[in-house]
């Protein structure tokens, strides 16, 4: 919801450290995650996943989740799904280009960030684009899978693109993953 | 054989190949020289006709050619339809014209940019613009898809990876690089100001070698953010063009602000339009003061006019400034 995705982004700092306590306990999960297995979790997380940040952040889903340094405000909202906004559209008021009743998604994301520790410091990392493969997975799971991941076995296009925004994957290490993706189920 | 064209011999890539990059240069670009040498260089935006006619291509180029060190050929610019960039660049290499290709990410995905770069490089551009591009909704075909696969940053640091590292954003590797200049766009006047500088920063991050701006009408904001840019020495990184252009009325200066996605005339520029006996020659002198008072900005390092349908002004304009002049003063000394 509009109103809702707006004050997360003015209590950015709160959602910060929020997510930091959160993000701590799924990798720490990860053990368990890999005993009952990826791929058996990855329907019921994500739909728990899509409700929760659905009605905060009108989370899309991109699977490939930025919030920590987009200034808690989802990119994928933003008309362009810019990954690294705001383009040069935007309207007097800091209103969208193209949807004029909407405030700019990267307007609020950098006020956001400003609110945040680390927030303006991570808006300044260039971010990859995204894996439109991963559209509609957890991103939480991969963000477990991604912290706790030890071998590089990833393809060599993976490869490429987490070495292309190398910092991008440190800070943010679902936007640029190299571990195994658990095997789809149907859908 | 079209009689304006510059090559005597029909184009053949392999008797008349791209410039090579001089050493320490990243491309063959006449620009890049033209920057690197210091001298304060001079981009134009070609007006990109609706026409398959290979000459309409060289009479819209014929005015900026003999004043441009490139010349900037249009992605569909507010989303609106004509001869694509591709095709445009195509026709102006074989003319030996010193061209930047622009790319908007609104059109086509990461496969289609990549493969058209290598066509572009081995054809001998060696300028390549990258852009997010206006939302469909501006341009004359509103139901189009948009794509925004990639987005302006993503696509530099593609682009990169391509030039630096001789691979495709899919590790498949370049049997041949393109050595290309690269360049992005930042409109310094619209909000968020105060982060504008922050996301110039960005740009240079993910790879810009130039930066060209929108149009710059509002001197004191400008001069805000050049301050910025200075504090955090981008100006040393990157080569910075400040968007010009002349605007043909006060009517049109309104039509523009309200019409065109990140223009912004402060109404000052606009009464100046209004109250000139001869707004023709007031807007071109206002395009040339304008000029004046950009070079004098420390960190520009030249100017990329933008005169839609007044490309014939363009030469007279520059001329006035004097930048070609002094060029030519250097020259001599």
């Amino acid at each position: 919801m509009y109103a809702i995705r707006l004050f997360a982004v003015r209590h950015a700092r709160a959602f910060e450290r929020l997510y930091q306590g959160f993000e701590r306990v799924i990798v720490g999960l990860d053990p368990l995650f890999r005993r009952v297995g990826y791929g058996r979790l990855e329907r019921p997380v994500a739909a728990v996943e899509q409700v929760v940040k659905g009605l905060l952040f009108d989370c899309k889903m991109c699977g490939q989740c930025v919030l920590s340094s987009t200034g808690m405000a989802c990119p994928m909202n933003c008309p362009k799904q810019l990954r690294n906004g705001p383009c040069g559209g935007v309207r007097a008021g800091g209103f969208c280009e193209v949807k004029p009743a909407m405030r700019c998604v990267w307007v609020e994301a950098w006020d956001g960030a400003s609110r945040m520790q680390d927030g303006a410091a991570r808006i300044r990392v260039v971010q990859p684009p995204v894996d439109r493969s991963l559209e509609g997975t957890s991103s939480w799971l991969r963000v477990a899978r991604e912290k706790a991941l030890t071998v590089g076995t990833a393809s060599a296009a993976k490869q490429t693109v987490a070495t292309a925004f190398p910092r991008a994957r440190q800070n943010e290490p679902a936007s640029a993953p190299l571990a195994v993706e658990p095997p789809k189920g149907p859908k | 054989m079209i009689p304006t064209l510059q090559t005597p011999e029909p184009y053949d890539p392999v008797l008349h190949p791209p410039l090579k990059p001089l050493p320490g240069h990243k491309s063959g670009s006449i620009l890049e020289r033209a920057l690197r040498r210091g001298w304060f260089a001079i981009t134009a935006e070609l007006n990109p006709p609706d026409s398959a006619d290979p000459r309409d291509v060289l009479a819209a180029a014929e005015p900026l050619k003999a004043v441009a060190d490139a010349i900037n050929a249009t992605d569909a610019s507010g989303a609106n339809c004509h001869m694509s960039s591709m095709g445009i660049c195509s026709i102006l290499s074989r003319a030996g014209m010193g061209i930047v290709l622009q790319i908007s990410c609104r059109d086509r995905n990461r496969i289609a940019i990549q493969g058209d770069v290598l066509g572009a490089a081995a054809m001998g551009v060696g300028n390549v613009l990258c852009l997010t591009g206006d939302g469909v909704g501006v341009g004359d075909q509103p139901g189009a898809k948009p794509v925004f696969d990639l987005d302006s940053l993503s696509l530099l640091r593609t682009l990169k990876t391509m030039r630096d590292e001789g691979k495709f954003l899919s590790g498949r590797k370049l049997t041949y690089a393109p050595p290309i200049f690269l360049g992005a766009a930042e409109n310094p006047c619209i909000p968020p100001y105060e982060h504008r500088a922050l996301r110039l920063e960005k740009k240079v991050r993910a790879g810009a070698d130039f930066i060209q701006t929108n149009y710059i009408f509002d001197l004191p904001r400008f001069k805000a953010f050049m301050g910025q840019v200075r504090d955090m020495g981008l100006d040393e990184r990157a080569f910075i063009l400040a968007g010009v252009g002349p605007v043909a009325s006060a009517k049109s200066a309104r039509w523009m602000r309200a019409n065109v996605p990140g223009v912004h005339i402060p109404d000052n520029y606009i009464v100046r339009l209004e109250r000139a006996e001869k707004p023709a020659e007031e807007s071109k002198k206002l395009c040339v003061d304008m000029i004046g008072e950009l070079r004098a900005i420390a960190g520009v390092k030249g100017v990329h006019v933008m005169a839609y349908r007044r490309e014939h002004l363009v030469g007279e304009i520059i001329e006035a400034s004097g930048i070609l002049k002094e060029r030519l003063a250097a020259k001599g000394t």
